[in-house]
């Protein structure tokens, strides 16, 4: 399994031709106390770059961007129930959704964690 | 001038502290061309509390109270008895001069009146949940029809010819530019409201239908037919309440099975006063409350658990999803929830009990009496404190000269749908606890001249 | 992930201090601070404080659908309703008892004798729907307050119903639409600053428009030079605060319209700020098309705890035919008609429709037209004056405090900016506004605008004296040095307020909006 980030603060880890997507731990601090998530159904078709889900604190709501085009197999509905889920387990227990890959290239491009904690440093 | 506390020693010495040599350095980055030297010409000057005291009264005067005849207008705006202290409590300058409760630790009061009556109007209008108010009625029923598109993914929404025509012609200007598909009618004068119609019409690409109750006529029917129809197509319905006191004398449209109940407020506790400002009404179940507009007040705790209210679920709300919000809308009426508020604490369930039968019971009296009038056909057989009467000649003059001998007699269809034959013989009555038998017999006898 | 939290706002679980040694009475009340119940558990179902007649015989007529089930509404007697209520009213903060210096919301005295005025039966106790010439009075406030609206703004014509704000950037962003319609042109982009108010954006899209920033500079106004870069033929228009939400005028706003108009666009202007301009710039020189007017903050009308408000809509020439019903006409003989959709006609066939019900907010009309005669011209001009002083004294009695990012760009208008930089680490905006609550003042608007990392946007207005203002100083001062002292009592504040901070967290985890019986609801789970 690899896991690869983006400049929006969404983690990607990839497991064969499937893979299971988050918000990162960076991301998590800044929005403070996650009190709502929303999920993209199973089924959605999702484009890379475009809206999949929504988490809001008290006074911010931000999309979640797909990291890579595919189709979404499962979302995490323990986070519908547990939000603060989020908060304490960003890069585990409260990952968004799982999707298949459309196109694994689009991983290209994409940071490894060592390269994410220096784009974080530089914030 | 008396609300301006600055003297001109103040003025120096702060402009000193400022580092300005006079007051039009603070205005620098005006462009010169822009800049006023002085007072706008042509407009007067300022005015003693006197003065403008006898300005306003004149004009005032010029006006036909309601209370100063016989007066049986309704269609969206009801003339109730308001005790006087709700008056008194909403003058309170800790209700009246506060701001939209952004810093809660003082502002619980505003906060704990928005939890009451959000919890009141739930009650009242049978759903789980309330907001803190809406701008009006009108304005609530457009905003539940988007919510509506929101909820199903659909943008066809069916309309109730019984539906007032203003609320109607409200979501027809806001949908020339949202692009939703309104399916609207006109009323007829016919005994009962159009649910069979309406039933019909339901497909899979409906979104909701909207339907009055009572209706611009006075019309009530069973909502519960209708409810299943659209559930049956995955469709909401909206039900749009304008006499809440109705609903201190039959079922509430939540028990019916609507899903949105929206509505005008204005006829507890908040008066007349020319069309506003009133108080829109806004209901819905638990499940769709994320997808609600307008301000949401929640209970918690503060720091040291004592039991406290927040204003919630804000990220709905414009100034933090910006163009992504669920609506536009910033202040809600907060003044006016206060007042219906107080008036429905001071009615309690018994008062309002009380409050709608005699509503009803001096309603039907007066039908009665009017029925009896040469060229008066009641058309409605079913109604709460509003009918419609069919005058064997068109309505809208005789209005106007009752009006002229000092009876508001109410509210002619011709006003409402002009150039609609087939409606501009209409009246639309409306009796409440104002309204007293002798008005009843002085409307009963003008008419009967006038239809002569 | 989009813009993660941009005002930087992080509230948190709270963190009581343990030091203020409460409930040491067995009411929970501290003398005059008392705690109130909620209606629901003091009034009952039975009881009433409203004496009615007996109702009189007669049919009913109800076709079947008499309410059996029990409503729920708890009613109290008159006496302990006064009381529930005065009770609630003294955990307000309010204008009446001190300083309210919200950013942009322009918190100023409520002249009761509006309150008088718009009670007055002849406004108070009429019908909209009253044949006209019963109502000629009421129709003559509506006209004589849009003859003051539309000449202290040098525009051309002006809708009164809005209801508020919003509603009225909606009313001003429709009039473009409808006059881009009726060009034939399909212009999709309305330019927007990120420093607008949230409304902005929020009535834009709402009117299907695409919204695109414009950048600023770092003095904080609109960047000229990029704005008529973006300008084409797929632009609609522009909406700009002016004076901006910074609190700054905005220089170029004359070069800004000239630009827009040559592209084909329309300048919208969102007139929350007109306060401190009133009497000495009319918009309309400006080259504005369309601005909407809060007669809550300019003119007065109060804000009773979120509204209502009330928003009419100044107009240029070229929008004026698109805006909606009804309207008031005055003919020359001095009588005044209602134009609605029956008499409407070829009068104004351009009209994009009606709005709202009836005629708009009424009793805000009276109310603002009675401040608007008391101050008249001069005292208007006074107003603006006076507001911009007051803000520019604070500006420079803090400015050594507080970070103020735009000091250096010049004098403020009605409103002063201070960021949270130079802060120690933990401490941030929300504790210098918790801490001012002890100290008596309400906070500023805080966190708005983003463009500003942590903002307090303070607006004293002119209905401040200077004592007033000069205590407010001393304790904002005194606040924001015990911050960057990081004095940890500060992240407890309030201390002294009826609640200590809340914990909003919670209430949007499982949020509870309406009162349940607690037996009932314990049975529910």
């Amino acid at each position: 399994m690899s896991i690869f980030y983006t400049e929006e603060h969404e983690w990607i880890a990839v497991e064969g031709g499937s893979a299971t997507v988050g918000i990162t731990d960076y991301a998590q601090a800044q929005l403070g106390d996650i009190v709502f998530v929303e999920l993209p159904a199973a089924g959605r078709e999702l484009t890379k770059g475009g809206d999949a889900a929504v988490v809001e604190s008290v006074k911010a709501a931000s999309d979640v961007y797909s990291p890579v085009t595919g189709q979404v197999t499962e979302a995490n509905s323990a986070l519908e129930e547990d939000p603060s889920l989020v908060n304490t387990a960003p890069e585990g227990a409260a990952w968004f959704f799982k999707l298949t890959l459309a196109d694994p290239a689009e991983l290209e491009g994409l940071m490894d964690a060592a390269q994410y904690k220096a784009f974080c440093d530089g914030l | 001038m008396r609300y301006l506390p600055l003297t001109e020693a103040d003025r120096s010495a702060m402009l000193g502290v400022i580092g300005a040599k006079s007051i039009d350095d603070l205005f620098v980055d005006v462009p010169a061309e822009a800049r006023l030297s002085g007072p706008i010409a042509g407009l007067p000057l300022h005015a003693s509390e006197l003065a403008v005291e006898r300005h306003m009264t004149r004009l005032a005067a010029k006006n036909l109270s309601a209370g100063a005849a016989p007066f049986f207008l309704g269609c969206g705006a009801y003339r109730h008895h308001v005790p006087a202290s709700v008056d008194h409590i909403i003058q309170r300058g800790e209700f009246l001069t506060s701001y939209t409760p952004y810093q809660p630790e003082i502002a619980q009061g505003t906060l704990q009146v928005m939890f009451e009556f959000q919890s009141q109007i739930a009650r009242l209008l049978g759903c789980d949940v309330a907001n803190a108010s809406m701008y009006d009625g009108s304005t609530a029923c457009w905003e539940a029809i988007t919510m509506a598109r929101r909820v199903t993914k659909r943008a066809k929404a069916i309309l109730s010819g019984g539906l007032h025509p203003h609320y109607v012609s409200v979501a027809n200007t806001m949908a020339k530019y949202t692009g939703d598909q309104l399916v609207t009618s006109l009323p007829t004068l016919s005994p009962t409201p159009d649910t069979d119609d309406l039933i019909a019409q339901i497909d899979d690409d409906t979104s909701c239908v909207v339907v009055q109750y009572p209706d611009i006529l006075g019309r009530i029917a069973d909502l519960s037919k209708l409810a299943e129809a659209a559930h049956a197509k995955k469709a909401l319905l909206i039900a749009v309440v304008t006499e809440p006191v109705a609903l201190g004398a039959i079922k509430s449209p939540g028990e019916m099975g609507a899903d949105i109940v929206v509505g005008e407020g204005q006829s507890l506790g908040v008066g007349l006063q020319f069309g506003g400002p009133y108080v829109g009404l806004f209901a819905c179940s638990e499940k769709l409350v994320r997808q609600m507009p307008g301000r949401l007040c929640g209970q918690t705790v503060d720091a040291e658990g004592k039991r406290g209210f927040v204003l919630t679920l804000s990220t709905r709300e414009q100034h933090i999803r910006r163009e992504k919000a669920t609506s536009n809308i910033c202040t809600s009426s907060v003044l006016c929830a206060l007042a219906m508020s107080v008036h429905m604490t001071l009615l309690g369930e018994k008062g309002l009990r009380d409050l709608a039968a005699i509503n009803h019971a001096g309603a039907s009296a007066a039908a009665d009496r009017l029925a009896q009038v040469k060229g008066v056909d009641l058309i409605t057989p079913t109604f709460f404190n509003e009918f419609t009467v069919k005058l064997s000649k068109e309505a809208r003059p005789i209005v106007r000269a009752l009006a002229d001998k000092g009876i508001l007699a109410g509210v002619s269809l011709g006003r409402l749908y002009p150039g609609i034959a087939d409606l501009e013989n209409g009246l639309v009555v409306a009796v409440t606890e104002t309204t007293t038998q002798e008005d009843v017999e002085t409307l009963a006898s003008a008419l009967e001249e006038a239809l002569a | 992930m989009s813009n993660i939290n941009p005002s930087g706002w992080r509230p948190t679980t709270p963190q009581a201090s343990g030091a203020a040694g409460d409930d040491v009475t067995f009411t929970g009340n501290r003398a005059l601070m008392l705690e109130e119940a909620l209606i629901f558990e003091i009034g009952s179902t039975e009881t009433t404080g409203v004496d009615f007649g007996t109702a009189p015989r007669a049919t009913s007529r109800l076709g079947g659908l008499e309410r059996t089930d029990t409503i729920g509404l708890p009613g109290l007697s008159e006496p302990e309703t006064v009381r529930h209520y005065t009770r609630l009213s003294r955990q307000n903060y309010a204008i009446d008892l001190g300083l309210f210096p919200l950013g942009s919301c322009t918190m100023k005295h409520n002249p009761r004798l509006n309150e008088k005025m718009a009670r007055l039966p002849g406004f108070a106790d009429i019908h909209p729907l009253q044949p006209v010439d019963t109502v000629q009075g009421a129709l003559g406030v509506i006209n004589e307050l849009a003859q003051w609206l539309v000449t202290l703004t040098g525009m051309h014509g002006v809708a009164m119903t809005p209801k508020a704000g919003a509603h009225g950037e909606l009313c001003g962003i429709l009039c473009i639409k409808a006059a881009l319609e009726a060009r034939g042109e399909d212009r999709r982009v309305l330019l927007v600053p990120t420093s607008a108010h949230g409304t902005n954006p929020a009535t834009a899209a709402f009117a299907g428009f695409t919204v695109e920033d414009i950048p600023a500079t770092h003095d904080g106004r609109v960047d000229l030079e990029a704005l008529k870069a973006r300008l084409g033929p797929d632009v609609a228009g522009v909406m700009i605060t002016n004076p901006n939400t910074c609190g700054l005028f905005e220089r170029d706003m004359k070069a800004i319209s000239d630009a827009v108009h040559a592209a084909g666009g329309y300048v919208y202007c969102d007139g929350a700020n007109f306060n401190a301009i009133v009497g000495r710039v009319r918009p309309g020189d400006l080259g504005i098309d369309a601005m909407h007017i809060n007669l809550h903050k300019t003119f007065s009308t109060p804000h009773g705890g979120g509204g209502p408000g009330s928003g009419p809509v100044v107009l240029s020439e070229a929008l004026s035919p698109y805006g909606p019903l009804p309207f008031t006409e005055l003919y020359a003989d001095g009588h005044i008609t209602l134009v609605e959709e029956e008499t409407v006609g070829d009068r104004h066939p351009h009209t994009f429709g009606r709005m709202t019900a009836f005629q708009g907010q009424m009793g805000m009309f009276t109310r603002a037209l009675t401040y608007i005669l008391s101050h008249g011209a001069d005292g208007l001009r006074q107003v603006a004056e006076d507001s911009v002083l007051n803000a520019n004294y604070v500006l420079r009695a803090m400015e050594d405090v507080l970070d103020a990012p735009f000091a250096k760009s010049g004098p403020c208008m009605h409103e002063a900016i201070f960021s949270d930089k130079g802060l120690p680490e933990g401490f941030s905006t929300i504790d210098i506004a918790k801490g001012l609550i002890d100290e008596g003042f309400h906070p500023m608007t805080v966190y708005f605008p983003l463009v500003v990392h942590g903002a307090m946007l303070v607006e004293p207005t002119e209905t401040e004296s200077k004592a007033t203002l000069d205590q407010f100083i001393g304790a904002l001062r005194s606040v924001a040095n015990r911050a960057k002292q990081g004095d940890p009592a500060l992240k407890a504040a309030p201390a002294l307020a009826p609640r200590r901070r809340l914990d909003e967290t919670a209430a949007a985890r499982k949020p509870v909006l309406v009162w349940k019986d607690a037996a009932l609801a314990q049975a529910a789970e």
